[in-house]
């Protein structure tokens, strides 16, 4: 299969990986925003501590 | 069993327990979901009625159930907190909250765009298609319930009733293709014995189910432990996870 026909899906392309695509973005987005919220939690806590 | 349980209430025991798992969980959850797209998306041969179209179903049908069990998760955490004012549970139903949504609305969005080149319509108003964004608006007003007090426990109670109260709406969601004419295709995989889909599509399609089983559990522990910190950050065990306190575990 080429690069193309993979892309292309038979025509039903854009539906395809829009879905995946939407798909990605929103969970991709769930597991994240964890991590920055650890890091802002984290630096108010250190400057709690020192108080 | 139980008495794991109950230590699992612990916060900082529930914290320390989900750190250690959560490389595990995404270590397989990768695996797994690199696995099932290739076999989906590549090597699974197309549908002889709906051409490549079909491959929407890898991700639109573990979604559909993962929105589901999400809500099931939801309401039993939130009972378990309104009986037994177990905090870990609390914050479980907080954080899960937000992954049911997306999962429901990624069911809704696939399943539209899977609706218009199959069905020649984006959205139809019947049972399964109506119920399901009910559920998308029962997670929306969980969370805005849950949001809205500026005591935790008592926004967690008011959430929860309402969590607990919503659950009418999983069997009416499982059993709305066979109760109403709907133009939603009935049980394929799930129907006992004899699953009417070809084995070279239900394979790559258990796989994409573990993988976003496995993307749940991970996500939900690491929003929880985060929830967890930020209720308790002026409490003891939280401040001794700062490096240099000697307790060894990082607040990370």
């Amino acid at each position: 299969m080429s690069w193309h026909e993979f892309l292309h899906m038979g025509g039903y392309g854009i539906y395809v990986w829009s879905a995946y695509g939407v798909a990605a973005v929103v969970l991709i987005t769930n597991a994240l925003l964890p991590v920055f919220r650890f890091r802002a939690l984290r630096r108010e806590i250190e400057r709690g501590g020192q108080r | 069993m139980w008495i794991w349980l109950h230590r699992l209430g612990s916060p900082p025991y529930f914290y320390r327990f989900a750190g250690r798992l959560l490389p595990w969980l995404w270590t397989a959850c990768l695996v797994c979901l690199g696995v099932g797209l290739y076999w989906g998306l590549v090597v699974a041969p197309p549908d002889y009625q709906q051409g490549d179209s079909y491959r929407i179903m890898f991700i639109h049908v573990p979604s559909a159930w993962l929105s589901l069990l999400s809500y099931v998760l939801m309401a039993s955490f939130s009972a378990a907190a309104l009986i037994w004012r177990v905090k870990v549970a609390e914050v479980l139903a907080r954080s899960i909250a937000p992954l049911g949504a997306s999962f429901t609305f990624i069911a809704l969005v696939s399943g539209s765009l899977w609706g218009k080149p199959m069905w020649g319509t984006w959205w139809v108003w019947d049972a399964r298609l109506t119920s399901e964004l009910i559920l998308l608006f029962l997670y929306l007003g969980f969370i805005a319930l849950a949001s809205a007090f500026d005591d935790p426990r008592r926004a967690a109670r008011a959430a929860g009733l309402l969590a607990i109260v919503g659950v009418v709406n999983v069997p009416i969601i499982h059993f709305s293709v066979q109760w109403w004419n709907t133009l939603h295709q009935g049980p394929t995989v799930s129907k006992l014995g004899s699953p009417s889909i070809a084995l070279s599509m239900l394979l790559p399609l258990l796989v994409m189910v573990v993988a976003l089983h496995l993307y749940l559990l991970a996500a939900l522990l690491q929003k929880a432990r985060c929830e967890l910190i930020a209720r308790e950050r002026s409490s003891r065990w939280v401040n001794d996870l700062l490096p240099g306190r000697g307790v060894g575990d990082e607040l990370a």
